[in-house]
């Protein structure tokens, strides 16, 4: 009766977007007169920071302050349609539709600026809301009273349209090849765990990974999702389950008490490294990130379990009882 | 039911309201007095996203009736900082990025609060116990426990 070290590793290629029939998104821009820019996505943040991102795009793509940028989601009443927030998408798509809508707004921007300034609009430079006459600094404005000068004497709208699609790609009837994703995010995760063979029990004691993960637009988010989905994945490999007592479905989970999730006495060590390899067609680079994080830790941690005991409980998630059952069936046959 | 008065300090004010006698303090939190920082998670002791603090002691609040909650000092998120006036858990929890939904949030902070309000000077292993009753199924938890450990360092330095 003992406790035993084990590690395992794995690895996951993950796909960014789907493509069911084609996987579109839009986005809308506009601005205020006070020179802030709305931007309207029927897209959703559920807490992965798809607001904060967008609005650093849309900063970037305009040359307006991040600051100047208010990112509306999730009404899909008051926006343009987008396809939702899975499949680790939403960066790449919607971040795509922002980046066109952002450049046909910064150019009826430059339109206006360019009548107040007179000078030609492809002689001006906007950088973080001040705009010049390249080669001329001292002739010079910001979106503010270009914005102003728009609504109160052209009469126009600074705005911008952008969609992003990604075409459906059919099967190819001699093959069977289709190009279901547009971009691939990587992991690999080395798990350690300590399995205790007179309790069944197993501890992750420590997860490292490696990530690559396109070009990152927000680093501390990025490394957010990083760490909550190993905790996650962790969590599916050795407690998630809606029926603990199956195949007896009537004992099915009511609460947190039997659908048991880490608490903060539960997480290993976490180390990861971030590589970044810019995709073609992502915006600045983008891949999806956030689903890939809980993929590999769970295969390495059965592979940890593997190691350290012998034997394989490929069912998850890998309980106590699981794995003694699987400890006595070998145990049976070797004797 | 006929309805009943309590009368409790609310975030150092004293705040008299009427509530059906079984309601919750959560409920009362929420949808009388219309505090929605307070999180209204599982309804059965499960999540900690309703912590608020009763005496400065952490209580799930929607195990709590409002009505034993009379003549006592309650806590809630929005008494300790505002947004132009963050307690500096909050400030750290925002450094940190310490939420992503958001949900547990003024939960954790609410018990983290109640963990340095009696001892300053806590361990890892010390918080993370402190907070093992708050779960939180986005961050895995460590930017949370940086965030409060970065706090535990000020206020040794200060
Ligand atoms: S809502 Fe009170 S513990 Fe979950
Ligand atoms: S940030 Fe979503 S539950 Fe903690």
């Amino acid at each position: 009766m003992a406790k035993h070290y084990g590690r395992g590793i794995a690895a996951v290629n993950y796909p960014t977007g789907m493509n069911l029939g084609g996987d579109p998104t839009q986005a809308l821009i506009f601005c205020q007169p006070t020179g802030g820019f709305s931007v309207k996505l029927a897209s959703t943040d559920l807490g992965q920071g798809l607001k904060t991102v967008i609005a650093q795009i849309a900063a970037e793509a305009l040359g307006v302050p991040f600051d100047s940028v208010i990112v509306d989601t999730g009404d899909t009443d008051s926006a343009p349609h987008c396809m939702g927030t899975f499949a680790s998408r939403a960066t790449h798509r919607v971040g795509n539709a922002v980046i066109m809508a952002a450049n046909e707004a910064r150019k009826a921007l430059l339109d206006v600026a360019a009548e107040e300034m007179e000078a030609a609009p492809e002689d001006l430079v906007l950088e973080n809301g001040e705009i010049y006459v390249k080669g001329a600094p001292e002739r010079k404005t910001n979106v503010f009273n270009v914005a102003l000068a728009a609504h109160f004497k052209h009469g126009k709208t600074i705005s911008g349209r952008g969609i992003y699609l990604k075409q459906k790609s059919g099967l190819d009837p001699e093959t069977g090849a289709c190009d279901p994703d547009s971009t691939e995010a990587h992991a690999t995760t080395v798990a350690e765990v300590e399995v205790d063979d007179e309790t069944g029990e197993v501890k992750v004691l420590r997860l490292a990974s490696a990530y690559e993960v396109g070009r990152q637009i927000n680093p501390e988010m990025v490394k957010g999702q990083i760490v909550s989905g190993a905790v996650m994945g962790m969590s599916h490999a050795l407690m998630e389950t809606v029926f603990p007592y199956y195949p007896a479905l009537d004992h099915h989970t009511y609460s947190f008490g039997e659908y048991i999730i880490p608490t903060a006495l539960d997480i290993p060590e976490i180390e990861s490294v971030v590589l970044e390899y810019p995709s073609s067609n992502g915006p600045y680079g983008v891949k999806g990130v956030g689903e890939m994080t809980a993929n590999s830790p769970i295969p390495a941690i059965v592979n940890a379990i593997y190691d350290a005991v012998g034997v394989w409980v490929t069912d998850l998630p890998v309980t106590p009882e699981k794995v003694l059952r699987a400890l006595e069936e070998r145990s049976l046959e070797t004797h | 039911m006929e309805s009943i008065t309590v009368t409790f300090k609310l975030n150092g004010k004293t705040t008299a309201v009427a509530i059906e006698p079984l309601e919750s303090l959560r409920t009362v939190l929420r949808e009388h007095l219309h505090l929605h920082a307070t999180k209204a998670g599982c309804g059965q002791g499960g999540c900690g996203s309703c912590t608020v603090l009763v005496n400065d002691e952490p209580v799930l609040s929607c195990l709590m009736l409002a009505a034993l909650a009379d003549g006592q000092e309650v806590t809630t998120l929005e008494g300790i900082g505002t947004p132009p006036h963050m307690h500096p858990l909050q400030t750290a929890f925002f450094d940190r990025f310490a939420a992503q939904c958001g949900y547990c949030s003024p939960g954790m902070i609410m018990a983290a609060k109640a963990l340095l309000d009696k001892n300053p000077h806590p361990t890892r292993a010390e918080i993370a116990e402190a907070l093992a009753g708050n779960l939180c199924r986005c961050t895995g938890y460590v930017a949370i426990l940086d965030a409060i450990e970065d706090v535990v360092t000020q206020m040794q330095e200060a």
